[in-house]
């Protein structure tokens, strides 16, 4: 019998307006679960305002066999960049 | 003007969250699982977090009384033979266990995981509703911390509620646990709401709060708790056990001060 919880990746946002980053994962029993012991294990340093919880199960990752295929083809394409554009000063976080 | 009824009543508020504290901190490195260890020591560092806050005010009211009326707050040698002003540090570890007014609740023993939560969810539901009441408080210093600590209450609550429910509706041998648990640690919940000197003073003078009005808050809170969780809740009028608030403590207190008061006794005014 497996009496392992369930993995779960956790995602924090560190301040409203951000996007939420992966800090790490941890075991839970259902996903009510996995955002307190999120919140009790990520955000103790004040790290973050909003938290998600997707179960690892549900992630499906690209095969790093493919890498090549996958992105080498963008080496040699700088027009994709958009550097031509001017920021406005209060954008911040591009 | 300082009276021993306001030290008492803040003296109360800090030996409760640092007796619980001390208990809880008893888990750190023995958690179920390692998420859930950080969580209770987290919690742990809540309660002694307000401890510290509380014991510097209640060394502030204990130092501006009148030399004979200090006289008549605290009988434990160690402490009265402390010559410098009283300060967080000797209020902690210089008292014995007669001098604390910490209720029986927060110093019984941790027994399994459902007997921390059960001791856990009686005070979280009970200081979520004095701290509420206390935010208003006439005394500056004691709703600025009241104020403070409603959040940390607040998610402590919502983490023993949370246990009570899982391990209440959750497999025979959880429910059967759980269920043991609140019956044998229900005795302890009447003293939460009696009113000592220091709570009747405080009331009257507006700065502290109706234990009566909470009790009645209190039993709803977990009666819905205990219904969700498919628990029997035990009789309101059951018999309860009294005397932390007076300094009559069950024996476990005694051995919580020799661990956490044995290196400021044996090396004293020690720092590292």
């Amino acid at each position: 019998m497996n009496n392992e919880w369930p993995l779960w990746e956790i995602f924090i946002r560190s301040k409203t307006g951000l996007d939420h980053k992966h800090v790490g994962s941890l075991h839970a029993v259902d996903a009510a679960m996995a955002i307190e012991n999120a919140r009790d294990v990520y955000t103790r340093r004040m790290e973050g305002v909003s938290i998600w919880a997707v179960e690892s199960k549900y992630i499906h990752a690209s095969n790093p066999d493919d890498a090549g295929e996958l992105y080498d083809p963008a080496n040699d394409k700088v027009y994709r960049h958009p550097t031509f554009y001017e920021l406005p000063i209060e954008l911040k976080h591009m | 003007m300082t009276s021993i009824h306001q030290l008492n009543y803040v003296l109360q508020l800090a030996d409760n969250a640092l007796i619980l504290g001390h208990r809880i901190s008893e888990w750190t490195g023995h958690g179920p699982i390692l998420e859930q260890d950080i969580a209770i020591t987290n919690t742990a560092l809540d309660h002694l977090g307000q401890a510290r806050s509380l014991y510097q005010y209640a060394a502030e009211l204990y130092n501006m009384l009148p030399a004979e009326t200090q006289g008549e707050v605290f009988s434990s040698p160690a402490f009265l033979n402390h010559t410098q002003p009283a300060t967080e540090d000797s209020l902690a570890y210089l008292r014995d266990a007669w001098d604390f007014r910490n209720v029986l609740l927060t110093e019984q023993d941790n027994g399994d995981w459902a007997y921390t939560i059960a001791r856990s969810f009686f005070y979280d539901n009970h200081s979520v509703l004095l701290y509420t009441a206390l935010k208003d408080s006439k005394d500056a210093t004691i709703a600025a911390v009241a104020e403070k600590s409603l959040k940390e209450a607040l998610y402590h609550r919502r983490w023993s509620s949370e246990w009570v429910i899982r391990l209440g509706d959750g497999t025979e041998e959880s429910k059967a646990r759980m269920q043991d648990a609140i019956h044998a640690r229900w005795e302890y919940t009447g003293e939460l709401f009696d009113m000592s000197e220091a709570d009747k003073a405080m009331l009257e003078a507006g700065t502290g709060a109706d234990l009566a009005l909470i009790k009645s808050q209190w039993l709803a809170q977990v009666a819905e708790v205990l219904s969700e969780a498919t628990l029997e809740m035990p009789p309101a009028d059951a018999w309860m056990q009294t005397g932390g608030k007076t300094g009559q403590h069950s024996e476990h207190l005694g051995y919580i001060l020799a661990e956490m008061q044995y290196m400021q006794r044996a090396y004293p005014g020690m720092e590292w």
